[in-house]
């Protein structure tokens, strides 16, 4: 009979790690709660002021939001709310594509798509959150903010 | 009547000791998850984190058009106003509350030391912080819907 040497670690020998380096999962599931926590204010007060104060959903216009984008304070506040939540969901959608997702192949397609989609509106919302004129050179008065016509 | 074991002695009369009944499970098919609050709170956290995920995209291309110009955001922005969009918003208010309120549950739960020995708990905690919001909420934005 041949007998082969066979090794058995001793028990509760602590977990021996294979792959050095940073850990990105670990890193992962640290922002999902991190950025929860900052969402929740960011959210709610987003909530608030769109959608309780004033009069709720029936006051947002175009000079609505340009008031509110001409204050670097919104425009702060909705560059954060942006890159947390777009973040927070994509790596959401990227746990559950882990999750459904057997074939490597379909699913190297859709984190690309993923990655690429959440680029580009990254990309998007930043440059219209910085880049926006509340007093478009010819716009329609009526339709603009009414400080406008102080400038 | 309590069980009773049968010890056996080194003498020949046996030993007899009173030990408790082997207690019922209390756990319907024999999991401590499944069909509990722990798996529904896991599957509406799922749905609600998708469905956000989902408005998140198309709510970052309807405020672009701000960059467009008034007339290109307003045409669409009016439809957000209408009664079966104000139904959706409604919706969507619901699912991210629930989504908002059951993460810091997780985060609790991950974090606090005794928070996984609460979570049943701060799962009804939550339904009841959810159900006070929407009854706040909800007559509000019906009322700027519907124009009250
Ligand atoms: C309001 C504040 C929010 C809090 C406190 C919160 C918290 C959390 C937490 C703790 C997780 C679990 C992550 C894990 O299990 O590793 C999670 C998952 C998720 N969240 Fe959020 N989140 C918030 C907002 C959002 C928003 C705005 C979106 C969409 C853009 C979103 C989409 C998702 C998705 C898709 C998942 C994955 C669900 C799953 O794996 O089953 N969440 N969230």
């Amino acid at each position: 009979m041949t007998t082969t040497d066979v090794t058995i670690d001793s028990p509760r020998s602590p977990h021996a790690r294979t792959r050095r380096g940073i850990n990105l999962e670990k890193w992962g599931w640290l922002y999902m709660r991190i950025s929860g926590v900052f969402l929740v204010a960011l959210i709610f007060g987003h909530l608030l002021v769109n959608l309780v104060l004033g009069e709720g959903v029936s006051q947002i216009d175009f000079g609505f939001v340009a008031g509110k984008l001409a204050d670097p304070f919104w425009q702060w506040y909705d560059f954060f709310l942006l890159w947390l939540a777009l973040i927070h969901g994509a790596n959401g959608m990227r746990t559950i594509i882990n999750d459904y997702v057997a074939k490597p192949q379909v699913r190297r397609i859709l984190h690309g798509a993923l990655l690429a989609s959440t680029g580009v509106l990254l990309a998007l919302g930043t440059l219209v959150i910085f880049t926006f004129d509340p007093c478009p050179a010819g716009a329609d008065p009526a339709l603009i903010a009414s400080f406008c016509g102080d400038l | 009547m309590p069980a009773k074991a049968t010890g056996a002695g080194v003498d020949s009369s046996p030993a007899t000791i009173d030990v408790p009944r082997p207690r019922r499970s209390v756990i319907p098919g024999g999991t401590l998850y499944r069909g509990n609050e722990g798996m529904w709170s896991w599957v509406l956290h799922r749905i609600t984190g998708v469905a956000i995920y989902f408005f998140l995209l198309v709510h970052i291309l309807d405020t672009a058009l701000v960059r467009v110009s008034p007339e290109a955001y307003n045409v669409v922005i009016g439809a957000y106003k209408t009664p079966i969009m104000g139904l959706g918003e409604l919706a969507l208010v619901g699912a991210i509350g629930f989504h908002a309120l059951n993460g810091l549950r997780i985060i609790l739960v991950d974090f606090w030391g005794v928070g996984t020995r609460h979570q049943k708990t701060m799962f009804y905690v939550v339904l009841g912080v959810w159900l006070v919001l929407m009854i706040g909420f909800t007559p509000r934005h019906l009322m700027h819907v519907f124009g009250g």
